[in-house]
């Protein structure tokens, strides 16, 4: 921007200065222009006054008339005399004609040396041209033969010749010695044609007029007429002869700078002239130019200077950056020591614990009155509270120290279920809360995963609801994301939901699972469950509780965070289960949700992804598996049952229990419409379960019912079950009829149970069944009955104690003390079912003894392979791998890859803890088909 | 009169198990020792804290003369008998042992000759006094048998 004004400014500067000059020039033409009217005025008045007019006369004349010329010094007129005429001529006006050319070779130069009188006469010529008139200002030319000067002569003749005014080089003049010019008319005594010839021209020729132009003052006039006589310099040469210019005026002050030539005109084309301009002074700073640059500079410098503090800045920044993560890693690095601090913490916490526990057990043994009874149940009951504690803060440790591994062992979800349900019956049966469990056809029977873990979770969110629940009902249901997923299942959902479990309002669970990332992925192709493997469950536990506060459900699964203290001091916990459910739902790859209305209830909803049991191997397992936990479904196989229930989600329960148990149902919403089925379908149906709200309520009509019921079946008469809730009622109003009582079949229903209480009912079969708790002992014996396992060890005590344990759960027990011997008792054949190895041994440790096993394993199974060796020689077994698990007394020392690097199939702490050996055992020991024979 | 005697030993040998949990020098493990044993081996606590005194004694042997051989301790050896007394004791719920053994273990992996030494005394210290309480406790519990066994002969504990 101010560049261009510089140049602008420069361009105006440029334009002034050439007007300048241009005017000037056209002045000065002007002015000589006057010049020569004045003095052709006076030419034509010499012509009729020359005869008459004296020379005071004509000097008088001019003298009066010079300020018409103001540029001319001094006006004079000579006549042409030739040399004839000369001495009438001389005789005539009183003197000879004199010379002019000594004088300009000797110049005088001062006026009172000047003699006009001291002039030689002029030599002898053809003519003559004395000035006879003179201004008074140069009178001193009268006399003066103009044609002796070279100069004047020179004049003289091109005037004469061509009739116009001429001008002479700029040369000193006579007497004043200043530097000028003259310009010369010729006088003609006739009036000449325009195209006369010279010679014509010269014949007629009676005189000349010159005057005397003085360039000096002329130039200093006009400048003074301009009033910039101060700023600018005016030099004037004639440069007619271009080589050597004549100055005609000179300024004395001497400047450099650039000069501007133009040309003069006089009105003589013989001569040339030139001005050439300068300024006085040198041209003036261009300050804009300069403070502009000078502000482009200072811009740059702050440019440069704010680009320096950027990077400096940056640099910074990136410094602070690095330090700032040192320091986040520094701080995970203690959040990890932490964890791992709390994980040895409460390790440590709980061995002396489960001393505490272990005397307060052989304490309650010993003889007590009913106060230290009193006393040592409690500490008891706070010893175990503090373990499940402790057992929670070592979960939390563990989750974030990264420590925590999920298992993947084949597992009956149903199972795990009714596990969870017997946990909390009694507490749901003491609030009259309703608990129920359905899971949906499509989630296959057995799935491998982390039982233990997925429990954890379930036993958290249905321990909450049951906390925070005081009527109504908490129902569990599972179900496969894709079910849900389908568009007809979410509107059955929804016409379901208006008719709950307990009849209570409930929050819309299909909003607990609106933020799942599953969910979002619009269309089923990108869902991973497209796998035939993936199994993705989704589990949702709603109940009718008090429902979380608004301001709360956003840290509801942030460690120790609580609704708030009063809830704690209530309801007791940690608030660290529900963390720790996120992990594991996250550690699942699942999800967790909720959707909570405060007085309406919560629903907790989360995903987690299982493995499918895919092949033929483990369909038999899984067959096991599941024979294991239903071994009684077989004896309803085939019975027909009616439901009497106006709820269909509640009927949908028992129904599904029904149908796991194998028997065939129908459901119906009265008794008058159950008696009307059992009309039309004779005889077939087994046994009517009946709710206990329809039972209690519809009194009247029960007992009809129950007459009816007679009337229709004399011969196989159903038997009648009531479901009911909790513990204080009971059909004991019927029982005064005469009939027999109903059975009462306490909620939750749990297929175990459920089929025990069908069984006393019924007679059909009668088996102990166990109970939950003792659940890891009874299998383990189940698991290891009859096997033949060999325990290596060179220590005895170990030795001792392992096969003492083993031995107790019904195991064939063979110890050797070291490695090598092992290898002997384990050259196949043999008849081992496994084998637990010590690791430390001297000689050949567990690591190094377990490697040759495999080997040995391998080079047998390749020779059977090829046909080398006969299988019959190796028991039909065409392929020899014995399971082998490592006896460690530090479970740190031997971790899981170590193990199974060198073929271990497991590991187990060595003073043996039942449930972790049955986890180990039961990966490869399956429960003997003629086990539930 | 003989069965206020066993209530009395039952009650002294729970008193003395709970003194030594309380101070450490048996852990549950010894709780689940206590529960193998059953009809068909009815001696089994004895019978393996009796191999273990066996073995300990032995192991403590040869512990004081690899150290008391001052020129050159053979320290890996050390270890070895170090990490077999761990095993067994931890097996036998001798928490106590255990954890000086597993301090004695630290020192010889570090070669400290004079923390070995100590941890020597410190674990034959410790071992005499598990020694003499487990005697004790048997003691009381052949006691508690034999009046047992005379009031009713059908009980076994």
């Amino acid at each position: 921007m101010s560049l261009f004004h510089v140049i602008g400014f420069g361009w105006n500067l440029v334009l002034t200065l050439c007007y300048w000059f241009v005017s000037l020039v056209f002045s000065m033409n002007g002015e000589v222009m006057t010049t020569k009217s004045l003095l052709g005025d006076g030419e034509q008045i010499m012509m009729k006054l020359l005869e008459v007019i004296a020379e005071c006369t004509f000097a008088r004349y001019t003298e009066r008339t010079a300020f018409e010329r103001p540029l001319t010094s001094g006006v004079a007129y000579a006549v042409r005399v030739l040399h004839s005429e000369r001495k009438e001529f001389e005789k005539q006006h009183g003197w000879s004609i004199k010379r002019m050319d000594t004088l300009e070779q000797t110049p005088v130069h001062k006026d009172n040396e000047y003699d006009r009188d001291g002039l030689e006469p002029s030599p002898v010529q053809v003519e003559y041209a004395p000035v006879i008139f003179a201004q008074d200002t140069i009178a001193h030319v009268i006399s003066v033969d103009m044609l002796s000067g070279k100069e004047d002569r020179e004049n003289v003749l091109r005037a004469r010749e061509s009739g116009k005014g001429v001008l002479t080089a700029p040369f000193k003049l006579l007497k004043t010695n200043r530097l000028g010019v003259i310009k010369t008319f010729a006088v003609y005594k006739t009036d000449l044609p325009s195209n006369a010839t010279p010679n014509e021209r010269i014949q007629a020729t009676d005189g000349y007029l010159g005057g005397v132009l003085d360039i000096e003052s002329l130039v200093e006039k006009l400048l003074q007429q301009l009033a910039s006589k101060q700023t600018i310099l005016v030099n004037v040469y004639d440069t007619t002869n271009i080589s050597h210019p004549i100055s005609m005026y000179v300024s004395n002050v001497s400047s450099d700078g650039v000069e501007r030539v133009s040309s003069l005109n006089f009105g003589d084309p013989f001569r040339r002239h030139e001005m050439r301009c300068r300024f006085k002074q040198k041209p003036p700073w261009p300050w804009l130019a300069i403070t502009t640059s000078t502000g482009i500079l200072i811009i740059a410098l702050l440019i440069g200077q704010i680009f320096h503090a950027t990077i400096n800045r940056i640099a910074k920044v990136e410094r602070d950056y690095d330090e700032m993560m040192m320091l986040k890693k520094r701080a995970e690095d203690a959040d990890v020591a932490k964890s791992q601090f709390l994980a040895t913490v409460s390790h440590e916490i709980r061995t002396p614990m489960n001393g505490v526990l272990g005397m307060l057990h052989m304490l309650m043994d010993t003889n007590l009155d009913v106060t230290q009874q009193d006393y040592v149940s409690t500490a008891q009951a706070s010893g175990k509270a503090l373990v499940s504690l402790i057992n929670e803060v070592l979960d939390q440790a563990k989750i974030e120290s990264g420590k925590l591994e999920l298992e993947a062992v084949c597992f009956d979800v149903r199972a795990t279920l009714d596990e969870v349900l017997s946990l909390f019956s009694g507490k749901s049966q003491e609030k009259g809360v309703e608990l129920a469990v359905y899971i949906s056809d499509k989630v296959p029977n057995v799935l491998i995963g982390d039982p233990g873990r997925f429990r954890q979770i379930i036993t958290n969110l249905v321990g909450n609801s049951i906390k925070f629940t005081e009527k109504g009902h908490i129902f569990v249901t599972v179900h496969l994301v894709e079910e849900v997923i389908e568009s007809d299942e979410e509107i059955k959902i929804e016409s379901l939901l208006k008719s709950t479990l307990s009849g209570l309002p409930v929050a819309d669970k299909r909003q607990s699972w609106r933020s799942f990332v599953c969910f979002n992925q619009e269309g089923s192709t990108s869902f991973p469950s497209s796998s035939l493997d993936q199994i993705n469950l989704m589990v949702s536990v709603e109940d009718t509780g008090v429902g979380i506060p608004l301001d709360a459900q956003s840290r509801i699964f942030t460690p120790f965070m609580q609704v708030g203290p009063s809830i704690a001091r209530i309801h007791g916990g940690t608030g660290i289960g529900l963390s720790i459910s996120k992990c594991l739902v996250q550690l699942m790859k699942g999800e967790i949700g909720f959707v909570s209305l405060p007085k309406i209830g919560s629903t907790f909803t989360f995903t987690a992804i299982f493995t499918n049991v895919c092949n033929n191997w483990n369909e038999k397992k899984s067959q096991q598996i599941s024979n294991q936990s239903n071994s009684v479904s077989l004896d309803f196989h085939g019975m027909r049952a009616l439901i009497v229930d106006p709820r269909t989600v509640r009927a949908r329960v028992a129904q599904y229990y029904m149908k796991r148990l194998g028997v065939h149902t129908e459901v119906v919403s009265d008794l008058n419409h159950g008696l009307s089925y059992l009309r039309t379908d004779n005889g077939i149906t087994n046994m009517i379960l009946i709710e206990q709200e329809v039972w209690d309520t519809d009194l009247g009509k029960s007992s009809p019912f129950v007459k009816n019921l007679r009337k229709i079946n004399a011969s196989v008469s159903p038997k009648l079950f009531i479901l009911a809730n909790s513990i204080n009622s009971s059909g004991a109003g019927v029982s005064a009829n005469g009939f027999p009582t109903p059975f009462v079949i306490m909620k939750p229903l749990r297929a175990s149970m459920l089929a025990a209480s069908l069984q006393r009912a019924m007679g059909v079969g009668n088996k102990g069944n166990s109970t939950n708790g003792e659940l890891s002992g009874l299998s383990l014996s189940k698991l290891l009955q009859g096997r033949k396992i060999l325990i290596v060890d060179d220590n005895n005590v170990n030795l001792r104690v392992a096969a003492a344990a083993l031995k107790k759960y019904g195991a064939d027990v063979v110890c050797t003390d070291s490695g090598k011997k092992a290898l002997t008792f384990l050259q196949p054949p043999h008849q081992f079912d496994a084998c637990f190895m010590d690791i430390q041994m001297p000689e050949m440790d567990g690591f190094e003894a377990t490697k040759r096993i495999r080997e040995m394993e391998s080079n047998i199974n390749s020779c059977i392979q090829f046909g080398q060796l006969g299988p019959e020689a190796y028991g039909n077994v065409s392929s020899w791998k014995v399971p082998i698990l490592a006896m460690t007394a530090d479970v740190i020392q031997a971790t899981n890859e170590e193990c199974q690097k060198c073929g271990m199939d497991g590991y187990v702490s060595k003073p043996f803890e039942a449930e972790q050996l049955y986890q180990e055992v039961s990966r490869f020991f399956h429960i003997k088909p003629n086990q539930n024979t | 009169m003989l069965g206020l005697g066993v209530e009395r030993l039952r009650a002294d040998m729970n008193r003395l198990l709970a003194l030594l949990f309380h101070q450490g020098v048996l852990d549950e493990q010894f709780l689940q020792l206590q529960q193998l044993q059953d009809e068909s081996s009815p001696n089994f606590v004895s019978e393996v804290v009796n191999i273990y005194f066996q073995e300990s004694e032995k192991l403590l042997r040869n512990l004081r003369s690899l150290l008391m051989d001052r020129e050159f301790s053979d320290y890996k050896k050390m270890g070895v008998h170090l990490n077999q007394f761990i095993g067994s004791s931890s097996s036998i719920g001798a928490k106590r042992v255990r954890n000086v053994c597993v301090a004695f273990r630290v020192a010889s992996e570090q070669n400290n000759r004079l923390g070995c030494l100590r941890a020597l005394e410190l674990l034959e210290h410790e071992y005499c006094y598990l020694k003499n309480k487990l005697h004790e406790l048997f003691q009381i519990e052949q006691q508690r048998l034999l009046a047992a066994a005379v009031r009713y002969p059908v009980q076994q504990h």
